[in-house]
């Protein structure tokens, strides 16, 4: 198989800090993330990844530090302004809307990319429908890409949980993202489905490109899927590096991974 | 018809180029092939293939599901004068070794990676598989094998090929001839190495043909093409009858949204094996139940009525004009929209066979007008040996042999076939073809069975399965382990049965419960369970089938031929037989023989009258890996009738 061609470091985090009145949730973390590659997130609950992720993502602003993404720097994130930059995520316990069925939710992945306003659009207008059989197309070969056919009409909520998380990457796939921020996209799942969620990431990071930022428990799937790892305890990084280094860090170990005795 | 299939492609093509040949769901939205862009796919990638070197004569396979381009490398190999051979696309990799080197195949024409990756599995092992061809290249951007190649890549050699040589094509369809092979289908036999089934165009066509004529097929037919490529029917209906009658097949979008997609396509030609019938009943049964009551009794009421007096409708029989009246209302509240969600709405004729099939649930489609037959046939015979006609239906024959084939019955009741439409021979296998097909043109079906009084052909079993019973009360009696097991199966509770008794003393069986419809029953009765394993264990749930086993009991008490058949004894199992545990062949028979070894410690603890036994059985999962589950059976005894004797 051809090898995959990780390019240069596309997002840079610096020296970034975060607090909650007394409780740090981040210091002083710096790593980077290559365009193409597959850079995981690990470390026990509560060592900070989700709120790092948040801090990338613009939902919380880091006391210090600073997130330089294609050569921009910024102190804080503006969501929007990462949205629109092409950074997307998933999130740890879902946000979808789940009365809605499954196509209107990858839909509104399309939202920033739709430039016809309300009007033209309650009206179905011209310019307005063009541009919604425009998007369906796009949102059916996401729909197509994660199998998720059988269930475009369904509402989300009766979905079980395993579906559900592909809808959630679904609509961040919906972006067209050039990063894609995944939060333990695998929780709860069995192991056929934690393998079709693999695969379908795996896909992601080859056919389209996508960088991927991904936290995850199973050190199983970290292991075989990600290119470079950084490891977090208590809010501070203690591991940086390719999964084989990362496995034989002395302090990773003991903080997170663990030995048979 | 003496013609072939590319030749019967190229008519269509001229006579009617902008019709619909094919659809395909796509993206969401039904996207059509017409009769001329079929021809212009088919004649460039018979040009590409050429190119890659498929000689005439030499045997191609193909696996995957239902798709205008696995339909289009059929024809364009047999345009050149190749032999397509259809494999099932779920069979695990192991299982395509021996078709593939019993064909000496060096091509492979497969829908996506994971058909691929089963192919690079078994290279090693296929020395001469050289090239391996795909449709969807999703996932295989980054595969470096010899041989390997995208579809459109070969269509794309084959139209610049085409644009060089603008004769070629017609030229090698005319080449052609009738009494060539067309198509070798492997038989998912349920003992051995499969067995290549030899047809020509004309031993297809001819059966395809008259079907065809007996149900009125006409090129507005619309069929749904769901059921696998590798087996004879889906190719009678799908391939052979298509380009018989130039109708139109439409490619359901994946496996998951067959029914979705039925109901959007209101199919007039259908056919589905009996489970499918049955899954469906037990599903609206299961819906009806959680309805409003207003709901429910119109239902219950109208079904009354159309039990009454549907099948008589369906037949053409005289009914009273109360009752029409009756009838067409519970058409406008009911039937109508029960068909439609169905997807049955435009269904002009619906086939089923492979298995027998419940009465109740046969007259059940019949009495909301849905036009469900019998037909009798195999691979061997290319389908089409008994068909039942529209106003003759009844649930317990398969019909009255069709045009141009002659029964007869052997000494052992087994029944032999003479028809046009029987195969050339077994591949390479001088001396199984010799078992079935003797010297002067009779095919052995190795089914049992006899013709009552109106004509109509009656299986009881497989010749070789029926036996006796041995010792005790019945000793002496005709056992048929297939009869016994169908009666249990025709209850909704129950999904499989294997039922033993040959030169035995008494009859025991094995159970599989359905799922769904004993789980729906469970939660109704607020009985908690945690999954097939445990449900299968519950005493109610046993109580449950005890009442199932011994009905069928008092039914064959009163069959002339069957009344020792009767199950003494039976446990219920506590997972689910499986094709993958090489339990059930790919179309879903039981495999006896296997199960009888496999589960013997069971099979000696029915017999030998304990009451429980525990059991270890491997089971392989989907992927090819194996597990273990265990479990506790109990086995209980059913009560038994004395045999009552009919009326002569």
């Amino acid at each position: 198989m051809a090898q995959k061609k990780v390019g240069d470091v596309i997002l840079d985090v610096q020296n970034i800090s975060l607090r909650f009145g007394g409780v740090k949730a981040l210091t002083d973390i710096s790593f980077n993330v290559k365009e193409h590659e597959i850079r995981a997130i690990i470390g026990p609950n509560g060592a900070g990844k989700s709120s790092m992720l948040n801090c990338i993502n613009g939902v919380y602003s880091p006391q210090e530090g600073s997130i330089t993404f294609r050569g921009q720097t910024f102190k804080h994130m503006n969501s929007r302004q990462v949205a629109e930059m092409g950074i997307a995520r998933t999130f740890q316990n879902l946000a979808l809307f789940k009365g809605m069925s499954v196509i209107d939710n990858i839909m509104t992945g399309r939202n920033l990319r739709i430039k016809s306003n309300i009007l033209l659009q309650a009206l179905r207008l011209g310019p307005a429908e063009r541009e919604e059989t425009a998007h369906r197309e796009k949102v059916e070969h996401i729909i197509d890409f994660l199998e998720i056919q059988a269930y475009r009409k369904t509402p989300v909520g009766q979905l079980p949980y395993g579906l559900q998380k592909r809808v959630d990457l679904g609509r961040a796939l919906a972006m067209e993202p050039q990063v894609l921020l995944l939060d333990e996209p695998m929780a709860g799942m069995n192991v056929e489905e934690k393998q079709d969620m693999c695969r379908f990431i795996l896909d992601v990071n080859d056919e389209f490109g996508t960088t991927i930022v991904l936290i995850e428990h199973d050190m199983g799937v970290v292991m075989d899927i990600s290119d470079r790892v950084v490891v977090l305890d208590y809010g501070k990084k203690i591991g940086d590096g390719p999964p084989d280094e990362v496995r034989n860090n002395e302090e990773v170990i003991r903080a997170y991974l663990g030995t048979s005795h | 018809m003496r013609t072939t299939f590319p030749r019967l492609l190229l008519e269509h093509a001229a006579q009617r180029p902008q019709a619909a040949a094919m659809r395909e769901k796509e993206y969401g939205i039904w996207q059509t092939t017409t009769w001329h862009d079929m021809a212009e796919l088919v004649g460039h990638l018979a040009g590409g293939l050429h190119q890659l070197g498929l000689q005439r004569g030499e045997h191609l396979i193909v696996v995957g599901a239902n798709r205008p381009s696995l339909y289009a490398t059929m024809l364009a190999a047999q345009s050149l004068g190749a032999i397509p051979v259809p494999l099932y696309q779920d069979a695990v990799a192991a299982e395509c070794v021996f078709p593939i080197n019993n064909a000496e195949v060096r091509f492979a024409v497969v829908e996506d990676q994971e058909q691929v990756d089963k192919m690079l599995e078994i290279r090693e092992q296929c020395p001469q598989l050289k090239h391996i061809l795909f449709d969807d290249p999703r996932g295989l951007r980054n595969y470096d094998e010899p041989g390997l190649a995208g579809l459109e890549e070969v269509v794309a050699a084959g139209k610049v090929f085409a644009s060089e040589h603008p004769d070629f094509f017609r030229e090698e369809v005319e080449k052609a001839q009738p009494d060539d092979v067309a198509a070798m289908f492997f038989t998912s036999g349920t003992t051995g190495n499969p067995k290549g089934v030899v047809h020509t165009h004309f031993t297809l066509l001819n059966r395809a043909e008259v079907g065809a004529k007996f149900d009125k097929l006409t090129a507005a037919e619309e069929v749904l093409a769901y059921l696998p490529p590798a087996w004879i029917g889906q190719n009678i209906f799908s391939y052979a009858q298509w380009l018989a009658c130039g109708y139109v097949v439409n490619c359901p979008e994946s496996s998951g949204t067959v029914s979705i997609d039925l109901k959007e396509i209101g199919p007039t030609y259908y056919f589905a094996p009996p489970r499918v019938f049955e899954g469906l009943l037990t599903s609206v049964m299961i819906r009806m139940e959680d309805a409003g009551t207003i709901k429910r009794k119109m239902f219950h009421a109208f079904m009354d009525v159309a039990r009454k007096v549907g099948p008589a409708l369906m037949d053409g029989k005289t009914v009273g004009l109360g009752d029409r009246l009756l009838y067409a209302l519970g058409n406008m509240l009911v039937y109508g929209p029960l068909r439609n969600t169905l997807g049955f709405s435009r269904v002009r004729v619906a086939y089923t066979a492979g298995e027998a099939i419940g009465p109740d649930l046969f007259s059940f489609y019949r009495s909301i007008g849905i036009n469900l037959k019998q037909l009798y046939g195999s691979t061997e015979t290319a389908v089409f040996v008994c068909l039942q006609p529209d106003h003759e239906v009844r649930a317990d024959t398969v019909g009255v042999p069709c045009e141009g084939v002659e029964i007869k019955l052997a000494d052992n009741g087994e029944i032999l076939v003479k028809s046009p439409g029987l195969l050339k021979e077994y591949y390479k296998n001088a001396k199984a073809t010799e078992e079935v097909l003797s010297a002067d043109g009779w095919y052995h079906t190795s089914d049992a069975g006899f013709i009552d009084a109106s004509g109509h052909l009656k299986i009881i079993d497989r010749v070789k399965d029926v036996g006796r019973i041995k010792g005790g009360a019945n000793d002496g009696a005709m056992f048929a382990p297939k009869y016994v097991e169908n009666k249990l199966k025709f209850f909704s509770h129950i999904k499989e049965a294997v039922a033993y008794g040959d030169g035995r003393e008494k009859v025991c069986v094995m159970i599989n419960i359905d799922f769904d419809a004993v789980g729906n029953w469970a939660e109704r009765r607020n009985l908690p369970y945690a999954g097939y394993t445990d449900l299968a264990q519950k005493p109610e749930v046993y109580e449950l089938i005890k009442d199932c086993v011994e009905k069928v009991n008092a039914d064959l008490s009163r069959d002339a031929l069957l009344a020792g058949s009767q199950i003494s004894r039976f446990l219920v199992l506590h997972k689910e037989l499986d094709a993958d545990d090489g339990e059930l062949t790919r179309t879903n028979k039981v495999r006896r023989g296997f199960i009888g070894e496999k589960y013997a410690v069971l099979i000696d603890a029915l017999y030998g009258g304990k009451v429980e036994q525990f059991i270890e059985t491997q089971v392989k999962f989907e992927d090819g890996r194996t597990g273990k589950v265990s479990a506790t059976l109990r086995l209980m005894d059913a009560k038994t009738f004395d045999a009552v004797k009919q009326a002569a």
